[in-house]
C-alpha cells in the first residue's frame, strides 16, 4: 500500500509576527499513506504551521511543497491537492449541508457531472447523509465539525490537513472520525493537530511535538511505544534488598524507593536488567512479587519536553530524577537531527 | 470559478431577508418618485404645447427618476457590500477560499460580480417603470438607454468602493460606515463645485456624480465611461492587493 512519494515537504520554515517568532526553522516531510500527529501546547505554532502549509499565511522564510508544487509559486496546482479544516470550520450558516458541499466541490474544480457523486461520497464518509437538507447554522457543533471535515475531503486531495478535528464531538463521533482519519491515511497524507494525546497514539504513524515555534521531537509511533514501555520497572519485594544492591545490577541507572517494599528502577533498555533481577531475587530470596514494566504515557513525554524548556518541570508531576529530555529522541536512529538541536536549546 | 463565487454570494444575499427588504423598500421609494414625476408631467403638459422645442416625457420623468435612483443607490450600497469580505474574515470562512485552488483575483471578481448582479436587478426593476409608459406614449429610447447605462456604471463604482472598504476591515458595520463616508464625500464634492472657481473645477472633476449627469441628458461621452472604468478597476485592484496582504508579513 504505502510507497515513498513525499507529498508534503517543508524546508526551514519561519514566520514572524513583528518581533515574535511564531515558528522558527521547521523542516519535515510527510509521505503518502502517512498520518502525522502534530502536538504542542497552546501558542506553540501548530496552527501557524498549518496555515502556512495551506497557503493561508505566507512564510517569512523557507518553502512548502505539496506533491511537488510550491505553495507560493504554483498555488493553484498545490492547493488542488490540498484539503484543509481550520480550527474554526469555515462554514456558511445560511446554507444547507448539500448547498455548502456543492459550493465547496465547485470551488475545488470538480467537474459538473462528478459533483453529486463527490458530495454523496463525502457525506456518507462523514455521516452527514441524514442532515443533507438542514441548515448548517441549525446543526450541533459536532455536525458542523463533520461538515468541515467533509469539505476538506470532498475533492479527494492527496494531502489532508486537519486542525483539531475532534473538538466538540461526542465519544462515538470521535471514534468514527478517528477511523475515518485512519482510512484517509491509506491513500492520502494526513496531518493532524490535536491536544488529545491518546488520539495521536491511536491514529498517527508519526508524532511531531512543536514547542515555542521549534520542532522538539519527531518520532514514529512504533519507536515511541517501544521506548515508552521499557524505561522504568516497578518492583515489589517481600524481603527488600538495599538500594545499593539494586543499583549495582548492570543496566540499572537509578533506583527510587517508593516505600519499604516497592522500588522504581530507571533502566537502560539496551541492557535490560530484568532477567538479572529475577535471578538474583530467586538466588538471594528477596521474594519478588511484582514486576511491572512501567509505560510512560505520551503525556509524560509531552509534558517533559514542553515544560522542561519553560523550567517548570516540577509542576508536571514528574520526578526530578527522570532523565533529561535529550533521552527522549536520542535512541531512534531515523529521527532527523533538528530535534536534538531543539532539545538542547 | 468567478461565477461559482458570485452565485454563492447572491444566494446568501437572497437567503437572508436583507436582499428582499432592500428590493422592496427601494422599489417602493422609487415608485413614489416615479408617480410624482408622472404627476408633474401631467400638470406641465398643457403649457408645453405653446413651445416648439418643449421637453418630452422622457426628459421630465426618466432623467430625474434615475438621478434620484443614483442617490438611493448611494445610500443602500454600503449595506449590500459591507459583508462581502469582512464577514468572511470575521467568521473565518476566508480559509475556505484561500485553501481552494482559486486566485485572489477570482475571489474579488466573484464577489464583485455577485453585487453587480444584485444592483442590476434593482436598476432593471426601476427601468420597468418608465417602460410601462410605452403603452400610452412614445419614449426616447436613446435617452433611456444612456440613463440606464449611466446608472449601471454609477452603481458599479459604488460597489467597487464598498468591496474595498469591506476588504479593509473585519467588522461589517465599520465597512458600511466607511463606505458611506467615502460615497458621501464624493457626492459632496459635486455640491462644492457649484460655487465656481479654478480649484473647484478640479475637485468637481473627481466627483462621482458629475460624470453621471451628462448621461441623464443623453450625452454619452467616452471620457465619462473611462472615468468609471478606471474608478472600478482601481478599487478592484486595491481590494485584491488588500486580500493578498492577509497572508503576508505584517
Amino acid at each position: 500500500m504505502k510507497n515513498n512519494d513525499v507529498l508534503i515537504s517543508v524546508e526551514q520554515l519561519s514566520r514572524h509576527y513583528g518581533p515574535i517568532n511564531a515558528i522558527e526553522d521547521v523542516s519535515f516531510e510527510v509521505r503518502r499513506g502517512e498520518v502525522l500527529g502534530f502536538l504542542g501546547p497552546n501558542g506553540a505554532g501548530k496552527s501557524t504551521t498549518m496555515q502556512i502549509l495551506t497557503g493561508n499565511l505566507a512564510p517569512s522564510l523557507g518553502r512548502v511543497r505539496i506533491n511537488g508544487f510550491d505553495i507560493l509559486d504554483q498555488p493553484k496546482q498545490a492547493k488542488s491537492e490540498l484539503g484543509y479544516l481550520p480550527e474554526t470550520p469555515p462554514i456558511y450558516r445560511e446554507l444547507t449541508v448539500f448547498e455548502y458541499l456543492h459550493y465547496c466541490a465547485r470551488l475545488n474544480k470538480i467537474q459538473r457531472n462528478q459533483v453529486s457523486k463527490a458530495i454523496d461520497n463525502a457525506m456518507q464518509r462523514c455521516g452527514l447523509t441524514d442532515v443533507r437538507k438542514r441548515l448548517i447554522g441549525n446543526l450541533s457543533k459536532g455536525y458542523q465539525q463533520r461538515v468541515g471535515i467533509a469539505q476538506a475531503i470532498i475533492h479527494s486531495p492527496s494531502v489532508v490537513i486537519l486542525d483539531e478535528p475532534t473538538v466538540g464531538l461526542d465519544p462515538i463521533q470521535i471514534r468514527e472520525i478517528r477511523s475515518l482519519i485512519r482510512e484517509l491515511g491509506g491513500e492520502h497524507s494526513v496531518i493532524l493537530s490535536t491536544h488529545i494525546l491518546p488520539e495521536v497514539q491511536s491514529t498517527c504513524d508519526r508524532v511531531q511535538i512543536i514547542n515555542q515555534g521549534k520542532l522538539v521531537l519527531t518520532e514514529s509511533i512504533g519507536d515511541l511505544n517501544e521506548q515508552l514501555q521499557s524505561e522504568y520497572l516497578l518492583l515489589s519485594f517481600k524481603q527488600a534488598p538495599g538500594i545499593r544492591a539494586l543499583e549495582s545490577i548492570g543496566g540499572v541507572l537509578q533506583v527510587e524507593q517508593k516505600n519499604k517494599e516497592q522500588f522504581r528502577l530507571h533502566i537502560n533498555p539496551e541492557n535490560d536488567p530484568t532477567d538479572k533481577i529475577v535471578n538474583m531475587s530467586v538466588g538471594q530470596n528477596w521474594g519478588l512479587y511484582e514486576l511491572t514494566p512501567e509505560r510512560r504515557s505520551l503525556e509524560e513525554i509531552f509534558m517533559e519536553i514542553t515544560c522542561s524548556e519553560q523550567k517548570i518541570i516540577d509542576s508536571s508531576g514528574l520526578n526530578s530524577e527522570t532523565q533529561p529530555q535529550l533521552d527522549v529522541g536520542s535512541q531512534s536512529q531515523d529521527s532527523p537531527p533538528q530535534e536534538h538541536k531543539g532539545n538542547e536549546q | 470559478m468567478i461565477f461559482t463565487i458570485a452565485a454563492r454570494e447572491l444566494r446568501s444575499l437572497f437567503l437572508s431577508p436583507l436582499a428582499w427588504v432592500i428590493l422592496a423598500i427601494v422599489q417602493f421609494i422609487l415608485t413614489y418618485f416615479f408617480l410624482i414625476y408622472v404627476e408633474q408631467f401631467i400638470t406641465l403638459q398643457p403649457s408645453f404645447a405653446q413651445y416648439t422645442n418643449a421637453p418630452g416625457v422622457t426628459e421630465i420623468i426618466v432623467a430625474p427618476l434615475f438621478d434620484t435612483a443614483g442617490i438611493i443607490l448611494l445610500l443602500i450600497t454600503p449595506i449590500l457590500t459591507m459583508r462581502l469580505v469582512s464577514e468572511e474574515r470575521r467568521n473565518r470562512t476566508l480559509a475556505l477560499l484561500f485553501s481552494a485552488p482559486v486566485s485572489m483575483t477570482e475571489i474579488i471578481l466573484g464577489k464583485y460580480l455577485g453585487i453587480l448582479v444584485f444592483n442590476f436587478i434593482i436598476i432593471l426593476l426601476l427601468t420597468m417603470m418608465p417602460l410601462s409608459l410605452l403603452s400610452g406614449t412614445n419614449l426616447d429610447m436613446g435617452l433611456l438607454m444612456s440613463s440606464f447605462l449611466g446608472l449601471v456604471l454609477l452603481a458599479s463604482s459604488f460597489a467597487a468602493i464598498g468591496l474595498y472598504m469591506s476588504a479593509l476591515s473585519s467588522q461589517p458595520t465599520i465597512a458600511a460606515i466607511s463606505t458611506f463616508g467615502v460615497l458621501l464625500l464624493l457626492w459632496i464634492l459635486d455640491a462644492a463645485s457649484t460655487t465656481g472657481g479654478e480649484s473647484e473645477r478640479v475637485i468637481s472633476y473627481i466627483s462621482i456624480l458629475r460624470h453621471f449627469q451628462p448621461m441623464l441628458k443623453g450625452v454619452f461621452s467616452s471620457s465619462d465611461i473611462i472615468y468609471y472604468l478606471l474608478f472600478v478597476s482601481t478599487f478592484l485592484i486595491l481590494s485584491i492587493r488588500r486580500l493578498d496582504a492577509d497572508r503576508l508579513q505584517h
